[in-house]
């Protein structure tokens, strides 16, 4: 016995250690495992926020099944996503990505430089309808070469003023008449403060860049600039500008003076639409296109919700800030799936905007399982296209538009700009502090908070 | 059937010990025959996992402090160039400040709560194993989950939980996570609740193996609950305290959970700890982080914390063989 034990448990201990390094060292990169057992592309893509409803991952999986279906030689798997700074560093740094992920227009240049999208040029030009896109969109996701590596998909969208239609009634407000002007926004945020103890008439996001990336979009509807480019690509950063400082003036005294912003300072993307959908904010500023993750993620009641432009100011340069959401892949994958990546971002993304029959299906499958058809977003294509899109799925459509018309008639005379082209998110860290500090100090110093930030916004952008 | 699996090491080593004779000569196949491959054998498995989840990323760490890398472009040799940047960073001090204060607080509030605890159930006759279940109760709460639950009561506002219950006694309402003051001392009352219950059982453990006697000596001598608990539980558990001192020291330092899940370091950076800007350093830039920065600071803190671990080592190791 003695001399079959010892030998046995050798080979146990070996065989042990022999797992553990073959599960450590995991079967190397999935990117490079591009064809499954039968013969199929893998494709990995990202499918909905995480937390969604039953209804949107049913309506998600009859997508797939359809795209598989007419698609036999790709194996779809999908895994939730949102994109997050901190989290999709950490994906891009592990090599973790989707096959087919999503960004917003700010980092497209960034990942084209740093060599970490493919060049889907040859994909995106065989597409019959790629010489349609609207330039400015289409140039987000252009290298210098002239290539296209992101491709527009998702959305594009101006920042709009999202407004809680229950609570202005609660407050004596016309839910049809939303605010047109920052002095409005303030009176309409106290008087609904004052009529619902513990609600914020108005929020602001502060929190993983998004605070300086409202403070931005705020800045510019007010005529100011964060950061200004000269011909030649030189940046300076404009961060203690006038428009800036009469936005954090404004927040400062919506706080303060009126104690009409409730009692969370500390909101980002996903929090500052919960509170909202949870009926504890009145009134704030996001993309137009957030309709659809305010059903799908945090079952928000139709009935409350309402879209206006975002007030503009009378100074000449004020606009709406622009963003939007391309399609990437990876640059280390081969050109079976850059192929596969294609055909899905044209099934799930784009061919529903130009093909009746398509967007017919896309929006009958969405319609079916409750998923909102219908939510506004600036045109991919031409304004005609855009409008000939909206007459095929207009059976189909569920959101309340209605409730949407102060923003849906505005939309397309909004002047537009978009968002600083050069170390993006990293000045938009920057300004969250900036924002946090006026919302919870009341004796915050806005022009020496922002010369600080701006000192260190342009040593950023000196780094080239 | 009874197997015998004394070592054959042992075998040979006992005789010449017990002769006092010196260690004999070992070559590669006396080492063999002595079971030396066995023994490395059984080794591997640790030395895997420990090589691979410990010691390649420390080693790691330590090449990339010296480089610019977003592990996504090649890497490039800075020298000390993020060592000086970081120490440059005003936040850095900010953060430190920060740690210290989250340091200090968690001992003058975090310290003695579990030692108050501790005597105060050994004094009780009746259902000790109740309070100290009861203890017990926060640790096995998921941390998560236990901070989502506290961002619930620390709702600032009138209608928080908190804010409500203390309004009821005509208090508040409070800030809580909302203001800078306020910050910092929520997120240590919040990090002492959940963690106060295992050192209460450790307290507990230790406060068992206290003599009997001595307590029946004070009592004899007339001393009170709180001359006892000063004159004998206190010195009795010295070695004890100490201990748990030196791990809240380190652990403190730290700290992370509690301020990228309830504040994410603000507001306006009061929160931010040495951890937090680590992770800030790799994380917070969408398009490669910074972690020839983050990679440097750690190696900073980890010299700070050596001290600390050094000194735990000493203590324990004369405290275990006293």
């Amino acid at each position: 016995m003695r001399s079959t034990r010892k030998p046995a448990a050798l080979v146990l201990v070996g065989a042990l250690t022999t797992g553990a390094l073959a599960a450590c060292s995991g079967g190397g990169d999935p990117q490079d495992e591009s064809t499954n057992s039968a013969g199929q592309v893998t494709l990995s893509v990202v499918s909905l926020l995480p937390g969604s409803t039953e209804e949107a991952v049913a309506a998600f999986e009859d997508q797939v099944a359809e795209f598989e279906k007419a698609n036999p030689d790709i194996d779809v798997q999908s895994e939730e996503y949102e994109w997050k700074a901190t989290t999709f560093a950490a994906q891009l740094a592990g090599g973790t990505l989707p096959d087919v992920f999503e960004i917003p227009f700010t980092d497209a240049q960034g990942l084209v430089e740093n060599g970490q999208l493919a060049d889907m040029d040859a994909q995106f030009r065989a597409l019959p309808y790629a010489e349609q896109f609207n330039p400015t969109i289409l140039e987000a996701g252009t290298g210098d070469d002239g290539h296209v590596y992101a491709i527009p998909a998702k959305n594009a969208y101006p920042v709009a003023l999202h407004y809680n239609r229950q609570l202005f009634e609660s407050a004596g407000l016309d839910p049809e008449q939303p605010p047109t002007t920052w002095d409005e926004v303030r009176q309409y945020a106290k008087k609904i403060a004052d009529a619902n103890p513990g609600v914020a008439g108005y929020a602001t996001m502060t929190q993983n860049n998004t605070g300086g990336w409202q403070l931005t979009a705020q800045t510019v509807a007010r005529g100011g600039r964060t950061v200004e480019t000269d011909a030649d690509q030189k940046a300076t950063a404009t961060l203690d500008s006038a428009g800036t400082k009469e936005t954090l003036q404004f927040l400062h005294d919506l706080r303060w003076e009126d104690e009409s912003m409730g009692g969370n300072f500390l909101l980002d993307w996903g929090s500052i639409n919960q509170e909202f959908a949870a009926g504890q904010v009145g009134m704030f500023t996001s993309g137009s296109d957030i309709y659809t993750s305010l059903v799908q993620t945090n079952a928000v009641d139709p009935d409350s919700y309402g879209l206006a432009p975002i007030p503009l100011s009378d100074a000449p340069e004020a606009a709406t800030l622009t963003g939007g959401t391309l399609a990437g892949v990876p640059a280390n994958v081969d050109d079976g799936v850059k192929d596969a990546a294609i055909r899905w971002i044209d099934f799930f993304y784009l061919n529903k905007l130009v093909d009746e029959d398509r967007a017919v299906a896309d929006a009958e499958t969405l319609a079916k399982n409750d998923q909102p058809v219908g939510t506004p977003v600036l045109p991919m294509f031409s304004k005609e296209q855009h409008e000939l899109n909206q007459e095929w799925i207009a059976d189909y459509v569920n959101v309340p538009l209605d409730q949407m018309t102060a923003f849906t008639d505005a939309m397309f005379d909004l002047p537009l700009a978009g968002e600083p082209s050069q170390k993006t998110q990293e000045v938009y860290a920057l300004l969250d502090p900036v924002v946090q500090a006026v919302l919870t100090d009341e004796g915050a110093d806005i022009d020496a908070l922002l010369a600080d930030a701006n000192t260190q916004a342009q040593a950023l952008l000196d780094q080239g | 059937m009874t197997v015998t699996t004394t070592s054959p090491r042992g075998d040979l080593a006992a005789p010449a010990r017990a002769a006092g004779v010196g260690r004999p000569r070992r070559g590669p196949a006396t080492w063999l025959r002595g079971g030396g491959l066995h023994s490395l054998v059984f080794l591997l498995p640790l030395l895997v996992i420990f090589g691979v989840f410990s010691w390649f990323p420390i080693v790691r760490a330590v090449i990339m402090s010296v480089q610019e890398t977003n592990l996504v472009t090649d890497p490039t040799f800075v020298g000390l160039d993020n060592f000086r940047h970081v120490l440059a960073d005003p936040l850095l001090w900010k953060a430190v400040q920060n740690t210290l204060y989250f340091a200090f607080l968690a001992l003058l509030f975090g310290y003695p709560v579990p030692l108050i605890a501790a005597v105060l159930m050994r004094e009780v006759r009746r259902a000790r194993g109740l309070y100290s279940a009861l203890a017990y109760l926060p640790v096995v709460v998921p941390p998560v989950v236990a901070v989502l639950l506290w961002k619930f009561f620390y709702k600032g506002g009138p209608t928080g939980v908190f804010n409500t219950v203390l309004g009821w006694v005509g208090l508040g309402p409070y800030p809580w996570l909302q203001d800078a003051s306020w910050a910092m001392p929520s997120l240590v009352l919040a990090a002492t609740w959940a963690g106060a219950g295992g050192t209460v059982i450790i307290y507990l453990a230790a406060l068992t193996s206290v003599p009997a006697e001595l307590y029946d000596a004070s009592e004899v001598d007339g001393a009170g609950l709180w001359r006892k608990i000063w004159h004998v539980t206190l010195p009795q558990l010295r070695g004890v305290l100490f201990i748990t001192l030196i791990l809240q020291v380190i652990g403190t330092a730290q700290v992370f959970l509690e301020p990228y899940l309830f504040t994410g370091g603000g507001p306006n950076n009061a929160t931010v700890t040495v951890l937090l800007l680590i992770y800030r350093y790799a994380f917070q830039n969408s398009l490669g982080g910074d972690y020839g920065a983050a990679t440097a600071l750690s190696l900073m803190l980890a010299a700070v914390l050596a001290v600390f671990s050094v000194l735990y080592f000493r203590l324990t190791r004369s405290w275990s063989t006293s």
